[in-house]
C-alpha cells in the first residue's frame, strides 16, 4: 500500500488536475446535485466529466472494493481523499441511495451476480434507486408493512403501497420491502427485494410538502411482477437487510448535520447582517446562538470520524447509528432555524429570482423531515435506550 | 490518526483507573475534605504517581519521564475525572511540565525530574479576574537591575498553596514573560482559596517581589506562545476529566435507574427519563469523539489544534454540566445528600467547567477564528 503522505501528495495533484472550477465550492440546492440515473441532470456539462472521472477511480465509493468498481481504498486513504476534497472544496461527484444506503446491504447480503450486476452500475451513477419502505399503516411501526408478494413460482406479484419514497418519480429501480408470509410474526414474514420502476403496474404520485417541493412520493404497486433472482438476503429474513440498511439510511441522514446547508453560517449571517467594528457580527445574541451550534457541528463530524474509526476497528456497536442519526438530524434542523434568523426578512421571500424561489425557507422546511424520516428521532432514543443503555423494559 | 486508542493507550487506561480505584476513589477525596486536611492533597499519592509514570507522561525520557504525548495525558485526566481524585497532575504535570520543556536547559533539569517523581509541585499562575482571560494579564514585570520586579494578583492557581514553585505570567514592555518564582521570595503572599468541590487553589499577591534574570522561562516578550501551547494541553486535559466526571455520573444514574423502584415499576422503565437518558448518551458520546480530536491535533502538531481544543472544552463542558443535573435530578431526594457521590460530581464539574476558560471563552475563539 501507498504510504499516506504519497497517497496525499498524488490525491491532492489528481484532484487540482482533474475536479472542473465549475464543481468546487458549496452546493447551493438539492436541485444542484447531481443524481445519476438513466435520465441523469448535470447542473453544467463539468459535473458529468467530474462524475465521470470520479468514477473511473472508483473514487464515488471510494471504500467499496475495486472488483465491483469501488475505490478499493483504506479507511485511513478514504480519509486523506475527503479532507483533500475538502482542502479544494470539491463538490461530491454523485448524492446517491445506492452507494450510501443500497450498496453496503449488497456487499452484505447480496448473491455474486446481484453484487456483479448492481454495484459497477451504482459507482457509476447510472443507476437511480429509491427505497420502498414505509406505508400509509406503517410509519414508526416499519414492520408492521402490508405490501403483499405472492408466491408464483419463479416470481411473485406484488400488491400494494408505499410512502413518502423520496425521488421515486425520478427513480430508475427500487429496493423495496414486501410481505412474503402473512401468516408469520410480523418480523419474520418480510423479504428484501429489487425491481424495475419502469414495470408494469408501477405508478407514483408526488406529495406536496409544506417547503411547496415534491421530494417524496406515493408509489402504488398494482400486480407488479418481480422476478425471485431479485431477493436479496434469506426469504422472509427481509427484515435483517432491512435494519442493516437503515443503519447506513441513518449515518446518512446524521451525515447532513455535517455537511449543513453549504456556506457556513457565521458567513452566511455577517454576509446578511454585518459586523461591528471589533469584527464580530453585530447581533451579539445571534452570534452567541451560531457559536454555539458551530461547536456541536464541529464535535458531531468528530463523532462522524470516531464512528468511522470504531467500524475499522471492529468496535462499533450496530446501535451508534441511531445516536449519529438523531444528533445529527436535529443539529441540521438547529441550523437552518439559524439561518433563517440569519436571513431575517429576506430569508422568507417565497418566488423571486433575487430569493432563488425561496430557497432558504425551503430548505429550512425540508429539514423539519430530517428527524421523522429514517426513524423518528424519538425512535432512535428507544433503539439507543433499548440497545445502548439497556434499560428495564426498554 | 484514528480516534480511538491505541492498545498501548487502552493499557495506560486500565492502569490508571485502576490504580485510582484502588488508592484514590472518591473516599480519598472525603477523607481530606472532612479531616480539614491542611493541603487538600496527598503528597504521598502524588510520589505515587511518580512511581506508576503517571506524573511525568509529558515530560521527557531524559528528565525521567514517559516521553509520552497529549492523549495518554487526556486519559489520566479522564481517570482522574471519574474518582474526582485532588491531585497536582493537571497543574504540575500538564500545565507547568509543558511550560518548563520551554525553558533552559537548567530550569528543565532542577524541575522537570522532580515532577516526574512526584516530588515537586510546580503551579502555573495566569488568571486574575473571576474569568479567565489570558489576553488581560495585567501583573506587570519591570526591569529592576539585573531582573524583574513583579507586581500584581493571581488567583485559581491550582495547588498554588503547597507549590514548590510558581510559575507567573506577567505583562512586560513588549509583550508576556513567564517567571520561576520561589514562593518564599520577599512579597509573595499565598492564600489557599478552599473550593466548592473541595480541590485545590490559591491566591497569589506579587508585591514588589524580585526576581533575578535567570528566573525568565524562554524569551522575555516571548512568552505568549509558550503559554499557549500550555493552556491548550491543560484545556484539552480539563475537557478529559469534564467528561470522565460526566460519564461516571451518567453511569451511576443508569443503575440507579436500573434498581430504584416506584409505582411498583423500575423507574428505567418510564419513558420520560429514557428519552432523556439516550439524549445525555449521545452528547456523551458526541463530547468524547471531540476531546480525542483535540488531543489527536495536538499530537499532530496541527494548525487549528488549538481551535478543535476549544471545541472539545467547550463541547465537554457543557455535556457534563447537563449530565451532573441530571443526575442529581433523577437521584431525587437522595441526590441532594451529601452521602451520595453525584453531589460531588456536580461541585467538580463546575470547577472544571470554569478553568481555563468555559463554554463561553471557547465559543468566542470559535466565532472569531470563522470570521463572525
Amino acid at each position: 500500500m501507498t504510504d499516506p503522505e504519497t497517497f496525499r501528495a498524488e490525491t491532492r495533484a489528481w484532484l487540482e488536475a482533474n475536479c472542473p472550477a465549475e464543481c468546487r465550492g458549496p452546493v447551493e440546492s438539492d436541485e444542484a446535485r447531481v443524481w445519476g440515473g438513466r435520465n441523469a441532470v448535470f447542473p453544467t456539462p463539468a459535473h458529468k466529466v467530474w462524475l465521470d472521472r470520479m468514477a473511473a477511480r472508483g473514487w464515488t465509493a471510494p471504500e467499496w472494493p475495486a472488483e465491483y468498481g469501488g475505490g478499493g481504498l483504506s479507511r485511513e486513504q478514504a480519509k486523506v481523499l475527503a479532507s483533500e476534497m475538502r482542502r479544494i472544496q470539491a463538490q461530491p461527484p454523485l448524492a446517491s441511495f445506492g452507494v450510501w444506503m443500497l450498496g453496503p446491504a449488497l456487499l452484505a447480503f447480496g448473491t455474486e451476480e446481484q453484487k456483479t450486476r448492481f454495484l459497477p452500475e451504482i459507482v457509476r451513477g447510472e443507476i437511480r434507486w429509491c427505497q420502498g419502505y414505509s406505508e400509509p399503516g406503517a410509519g414508526s411501526d416499519l414492520a408492521s408493512i402490508q405490501t403483499r408478494a405472492e408466491d408464483k413460482g419463479d416470481h411473485w406479484i406484488v400488491n400494494g403501497q408505499k410512502v413518502w419514497t423520496s425521488y421515486a418519480d425520478k427513480a430508475d429501480w427500487i429496493f423495496c420491502l414486501v410481505r412474503t408470509d402473512p401468516e408469520a410474526p410480523k418480523h419474520l414474514g418480510i423479504s428484501f427485494v429489487l425491481f424495475d420502476m419502469a414495470t408494469k403496474g408501477v405508478s407514483t404520485r408526488p406529495i406536496t410538502l409544506i417547503s411547496g417541493k415534491s421530494p417524496f412520493c406515493e408509489t402504488f404497486f398494482d400486480d407488479v411482477r418481480v422476478e425471485k433472482e431479485n431477493l436479496v438476503g434469506t426469504l422472509n429474513r427481509g427484515w435483517d437487510v432491512a435494519k442493516h440498511l437503515l443503519a447506513h439510511e441513518r449515518t446518512m441522514i446524521g451525515a447532513m448535520g455535517e455537511v449543513g446547508g453549504g456556506r457556513p453560517l457565521g458567513q452566511v449571517a455577517t454576509g446578511s447582517i454585518g459586523l461591528d467594528d471589533e469584527g464580530r457580527l453585530d447581533e451579539p445574541m445571534l452570534r452567541a446562538r451560531i457559536a454555539e451550534l458551530e461547536v456541536d457541528a464541529a464535535a458531531f463530524r468528530l463523532a462522524m470520524e470516531r464512528t468511522g474509526d470504531q467500524v475499522k476497528a471492529g468496535q462499533a456497536h450496530p446501535a451508534i447509528a441511531s445516536m449519529l442519526k438523531y444528533y445529527g438530524s436535529e443539529l441540521n434542523k438547529r441550523r437552518h432555524e439559524l439561518l433563517m434568523a440569519a436571513g431575517g426578512s429576506d430569508a422568507l421571500e417565497w418566488e423571486s429570482e433575487r430569493s432563488r424561489h425561496g430557497a432558504a425557507a425551503r430548505d429550512w422546511l425540508r429539514t423539519k423531515a430530517n428527524s421523522i424520516e429514517g426513524g423518528t428521532s424519538e425512535i432512535q432514543l428507544n433503539i439507543i435506550a433499548k440497545h445502548l443503555l439497556q434499560l428495564p423494559g426498554a | 490518526m484514528p480516534l480511538i486508542l491505541t492498545e498501548e493507550q487502552t493499557m495506560l487506561k486500565e492502569a490508571a483507573d485502576g490504580f485510582l480505584n484502588e488508592h484514590a476513589p472518591i473516599a480519598h477525596l472525603r477523607k481530606l475534605r472532612d479531616s480539614k486536611d491542611a493541603d487538600g492533597v496527598s503528597r504521598d499519592l502524588w510520589r505515587a504517581f511518580g512511581e506508576m509514570g503517571f506524573a511525568g507522561i509529558v515530560i521527557p525520557e531524559e528528565h525521567g519521564g514517559s516521553g509520552l504525548g497529549a492523549v495518554e495525558a487526556g486519559v489520566m485526566a479522564e481517570a482522574l475525572g471519574r474518582t474526582l481524585t485532588p491531585s497536582p497532575f493537571l497543574g504540575s504535570g500538564v500545565l507547568s511540565a509543558t511550560v518548563l520543556k520551554g525553558g533552559s536547559a537548567e530550569q528543565q533539569t532542577a524541575w522537570l525530574p522532580r515532577i516526574a517523581a512526584g516530588e515537586a509541585i510546580v503551579s502555573l499562575a495566569v488568571d486574575e479576574g473571576p474569568k479567565h482571560a489570558p489576553a488581560r494579564i495585567a501583573t506587570a514585570a519591570q526591569r529592576s537591575g539585573n531582573g524583574f520586579r513583579l507586581n500584581g494578583a493571581k488567583g485559581f492557581v491550582l495547588d498554588g498553596h503547597v507549590a514548590d514553585a510558581l510559575i507567573v505570567a506577567a505583562r512586560t514592555e513588549g509583550g508576556l514573560t513567564l517567571f520561576l518564582v520561589d514562593p518564599k521570595t520577599a512579597g509573595v503572599e499565598i492564600e489557599r482559596t478552599v473550593m466548592v468541590d473541595a480541590h485545590n487553589a490559591a491566591r497569589v499577591t506579587l508585591t514588589d517581589v524580585e526576581v533575578d534574570a535567570d528566573a525568565v522561562i524562554g524569551a522575555v516578550d516571548g512568552g505568549e506562545t509558550l503559554l499557549e501551547g500550555a493552556l491548550n494541553l491543560g484545556r484539552a486535559c480539563a475537557a478529559a476529566s469534564l467528561n470522565g466526571a460526566g460519564d461516571q455520573a451518567f453511569q451511576t444514574t443508569l443503575d440507579y435507574l436500573r434498581t430504584r423502584k416506584q409505582f411498583g415499576r423500575l423507574i428505567g422503565e418510564f419513558q420520560a427519563l429514557q428519552h432523556r437518558a439516550a439524549h445525555l448518551y449521545s452528547e456523551i458520546e458526541i463530547a468524547r469523539a471531540a476531546v480525542m480530536g483535540a488531543l489527536n491535533a495536538l499530537d499532530a502538531g496541527r494548525e487549528d489544534a488549538g481551535l478543535v481544543v476549544s471545541v472539545a472544552k467547550a463541547k465537554a463542558g457543557r455535556v457534563a454540566e447537563l449530565a451532573v443535573q441530571e443526575a442529581v435530578q433523577m437521584h431525587g431526594g437522595v441526590g441532594m445528600t451529601d452521602e451520595f457521590d453525584v453531589g460531588l460530581f456536580m461541585k467538580r464539574v463546575r470547577v472544571l467547567n470554569e478553568l481555563l476558560g468555559d463554554a463561553g471563552f471557547h465559543q468566542e475563539r470559535m466565532a472569531r477564528s470563522q470570521g463572525f
